[in-house]
């Protein structure tokens, strides 16, 4: 009996979190006079498909998806790779200063992205790199970003120390030891750093909104925002357009779920 | 063999260097650099075409007397002062809930978090949809119980209840830190409670909430922080209004920098928000000395 209460309330709230996605699912195929009428069925009797071709050519959908594949893969490679490199240093090599500025590495948590905004936007347009897609690329191969690097690192300090001797008696460089021993044993933490990393620049809009300005440049999250402005009250085509945008983070989350739940996790610990 | 150890040490720390290199590479040129300039631009006028000239205190002082920086900042504490408790006890009670057990539960944690990661333009159309007045889901489940449902996004004084409600939906990333936080508690101090006698009730107050209260710290001093930098939602769904009750602090720095081009103004804003942000997370670690158990 008390089971069956448990579970009516996780399934209540469970559908207050659903329902959302649901409607914005149905809207999306309900044909553009229903959307407007007083009551209409969640189930739309005759699915509207071509809503979606329709939303996906008002605007040009695939050059923003190109160019948010660009920067979402880019960037997710500079971080994956220039975190673990840094985060590798922190853990496992020793030389002075080197607590020092790890907590300088925390430190820059603390401080509002918006302090930098300006000047950083100064220096990308001194670079004549406005309205490219370069300042939401490069930066990221520049240490991943503090929060990337404080998770590897907790994730290398945990290998176990003797596979490191052996493959140094092996005649192993630090480097060596870095490709051969590290990465390949950290799999799953480079995964929760990639899959995080490709929620946030898939996700990411004050960055393309203040580096691009033309349509060539726009990112899908722009292209959606483009298309609020311009089509604001055709709900049918905006909520296609959205599905669209979701789709990819859907497919990503339910793929690599566990690798959210352990990187939410290994960042809880430190508090 | 001493002084083969040596070589090796300085052959590590070397490496070491190389290791942590694209880090301060990083750190100069993203970081420390535009720092410094920052803070010289706080103190100069500049438009982004005529070279900066020095103003002196000329921007922060300003910053006093700016009625809508003023609207701006009571804007962003009537969210934070609703959204950060609200945040907080929904992120709690779905990790309470999920916290049991029972079959199934991967499936309830992975609806609640779902609407975390979606965050975004997307998420932001859908909320627009469904708080639209005349045809949105809400408003249509609300007439059911009243004739005239707010009207939400459009309202002066429902706009801000809106992005607060949304931003419960989202709460996904604070509940699985929460989870992590219930599953690390000793199953023993449960059952020393029972024996006690202790109801459900008194062992929430006297096990759960003490033995959580680092996460709830940590918790609490993110979505704090994260409170006062909110601005994607506001810019795509209100653009600030209507007549500027959405107006968030970040969003008028954005409108300074990049639709006024006060950019030395911006970066004293900047600034102010920084310090605010400092004395508010230094406030909160001097007071969790007083109610915050670490085991």
């Amino acid at each position: 009996m008390k089971k069956a209460l448990r579970y009516l309330v996780l399934s209540a709230l469970g559908a207050v979190f659903l329902i959302p996605f649901l409607w914005m699912l149905s809207t999306s195929l309900t044909p553009a006079a229903e959307v407007m009428a007083k009551h209409r069925s969640w189930i739309p009797t005759h699915p509207q498909w071509s809503n979606y071709p329709e939303a996906l050519t008002v605007l040009p959908f695939q050059i923003f998806l190109k160019n948010t594949l660009i920067v979402t893969v880019l960037a997710i490679i500079g971080q994956v790779a220039s975190a673990s490199l840094v985060a590798f240093g922190f853990a496992r090599m020793r030389f002075r200063f080197r607590d020092a500025l790890f907590l300088l590495v925390i430190s820059t948590m603390m401080i509002p992205p918006q302090v930098t905004l300006i000047p950083t936007f100064v220096l990308f347009a001194k670079l004549r790199w406005i309205d490219t897609l370069r300042p939401l690329i490069v930066p990221a191969f520049f240490g991943g970003g503090a929060f990337f690097i404080f998770l590897l690192r907790q994730f290398f300090l945990s290998l176990p120390s003797e596979l490191e001797d052996a493959a140094k008696i092996d005649g192993c460089g630090p480097f060596g030891i870095f490709r051969n021993v590290a990465l390949p044993l950290s799999k799953p933490a480079l995964a929760t750093v990639a899959v995080f990393s490709f929620v946030h620049h898939w996700n990411d809009f004050m960055g393309p909104l203040i580096y691009t300005q033309s349509l060539e440049t726009k990112t899908l999250a722009l292209g959606l925002n483009s298309f609020r402005s311009l089509h604001g009250t055709e709900y049918h085509l905006m909520m296609a357009a959205a599905v669209t945008v979701l789709i990819p983070v859907l497919v990503i989350f339910f793929i690599a779920q566990r690798y959210f739940v352990s990187g939410i996790i290994m960042s809880g610990i430190k508090g | 063999m001493k002084r083969q150890a040596s070589g090796m040490a300085r052959k590590e720390a070397v490496a070491g260097w190389l290791f942590i290199s694209p880090w301060i590479a990083g750190f100069l040129i993203f970081a420390a650099g535009p720092i410094i300039a920052s803070l010289a631009l706080s103190f100069s006028y500049w438009d982004a075409i005529t070279p900066p000239q020095f103003a002196g205190m000329a921007n922060y002082r300003r910053l006093f007397s700016d009625p809508l920086l003023r609207r701006s900042l009571f804007n962003t504490v009537y969210y934070a002062v609703f959204a950060v408790p609200l945040g907080m006890c929904t992120a709690l009670g779905l990790a309470l809930l999920l916290n049991q057990k029972l079959r199934g539960m991967g499936i309830f944690r992975t609806l609640f978090y779902l609407p975390a990661v979606t965050s975004g333009v997307a998420t932001y159309l859908l909320w627009m949809w469904l708080f639209n007045p005349q045809l949105g889901l809400i408003n249509r489940f609300l007439r059911h119980f009243t004739s005239n449902p707010p009207l939400w996004l459009s309202s002066p004084d429902w706009a801000m209840p809106a992005l607060i409600i949304m931003s419960l939906w989202g709460t996904g990333g604070a509940m699985l830190i929460f989870l992590a936080g219930l599953q690390n508690i000793p199953e023993q101090l449960y059952e020393a409670a029972t024996i006690d006698g202790a109801n459900n009730w008194k062992q929430f107050l006297h096990v759960t909430l003490p033995m959580l209260s680092p996460t709830i710290f940590f918790n609490l001093v993110m979505a704090v922080i994260g409170s006062f930098q909110v601005f994607s939602a506001a810019f795509v769904m209100t653009n600030g209004g209507p007549s500027n009750a959405t107006l968030l602090y970040v969003l008028y720095l954005f409108q300074n920098a990049f639709m006024y081009f006060r950019l030395g103004y911006a970066s004293a804003m900047a600034w102010l928000l920084f310090v605010i942000v400092l004395i508010l997370t230094l406030f909160q670690f001097r007071t969790s000395k007083r109610w915050v158990h670490y085991g």
